[in-house]
């Protein structure tokens, strides 16, 4: 079973925006993304966009549910995902998560984070989501799906469309 | 150093591919933009680094956050006319379907338009366009021209 330090290396999307997993506790967990140029949203202000603030966001919430599960690795979907912006993140320094869940049911965990540069204090972007839990775990394969299968060149996988599912 | 200013002096004030490419992120992931007339359909084609779960394989629910708001921003600047790039106060995202990888297509709508503020609707699909995987709304702080 994966350790939950090791999840973020095992997301390409994670890896490429730089998110390291900083501390992480029965009620939740604080992630980092380094200030990196490719991450600049405006090139007038060198602040970093406001994806890589959802990336980071939506990332931190998910891990944030896993220790309260049975297992270590709860396969989840975002189901929704709501951030105010407080104000721009100062250009060239590190930006935090912290995110907590909150609650959690048999099907759905609550979790709010909040982004951060000096202290959870002082945010530069909130954010509350909900995660549905226990989705499928397995890579989608034929025969599984209530829909037909299109005749695809082979080349990418069209099966059918799952309930949900998104994102970490 | 004020991008708009300079792509309006220059004539390309509504090239949004020109815009995309000057911003850092959008290049990232590989942004591109197909404008029909005052149609606008972005497009992030897919690659590795976009994946947030290896194992169905699904993209990562950031990058299309992020796509829903460049697609946002674009259709705003397209619309408006800024002098700078709006700023989100806040956007709030259904995730409706995992993302495959394969290319994902975006288009927005400006529900209202104030001096200030403006309201836009993002939906972002793959295959189906009658099928989104995405859905956003969110507000936006402008600086008109």
């Amino acid at each position: 079973m994966e350790r939950i330090e090791d999840h973020l290396l095992n997301i390409p999307h994670a890896r490429a925006i730089g998110m390291t997993l900083v501390s992480h506790s029965a009620s939740g967990c604080v992630v980092r993304v380094p200030y990196a140029e490719h991450l600049v949203g405006d090139p007038d202000t060198g602040v970093i966009h406001g994806g890589v603030l959802t990336a980071l966001l939506d990332n931190a919430c998910g891990m944030a549910v896993r220790p309260q599960g049975s297992e270590q690795g709860v396969s989840m979907a975002t189901l929704d995902l709501r951030i105010d912006y407080m104000g721009a993140a100062e250009p060239h320094r590190d930006i935090y998560a912290e995110a907590v869940c909150y609650k959690q049911t048999r099907n759905i965990a609550f979790v709010r984070a909040s982004a951060y540069q000096d202290s959870p204090d002082e945010p530069i972007a909130t954010c509350v989501a909900a995660f549905m839990l226990g989705t499928r775990a397995e890579p989608r394969s034929a025969g599984t799906g209530a829909e037909p299968r299109s005749a695809g060149t082979g080349a990418e996988p069209r099966e059918a469309i799952p309930d949900h599912g998104a994102g970490a | 150093m004020k991008m708009l200013v300079e792509l309006r002096a220059l004539g390309r004030g509504q090239d949004m591919q020109a815009v995309v490419e000057q911003i850092p992120y959008a290049r990232f992931l590989g942004l591109e933009v197909d404008r029909k007339g005052n149609e606008i359909t972005t497009i992030m084609p897919f690659k590795d680094d976009l994946i947030g779960n290896v194992i169905l394989p699904a993209i990562h629910g950031g990058a299309i956050g992020a796509l829903l708001e460049l697609t946002a921003v674009i259709q705003l600047l397209f619309d408006t006319g800024c002098e700078r790039l709006p700023k989100t106060i806040d956007v709030s995202i259904d995730y409706l379907r995992s993302g495959r990888p394969q290319p994902t297509y975006g288009r927005a709508i400006v529900t209202r338009h104030g001096r200030r503020v403006a309201n836009v609707r993002s939906e972002i699909w793959q295959e189906e366009r009658s099928k989104p995987i995405a859905v956003s709304h969110g507000h936006y702080l402008l600086t008109p021209f």
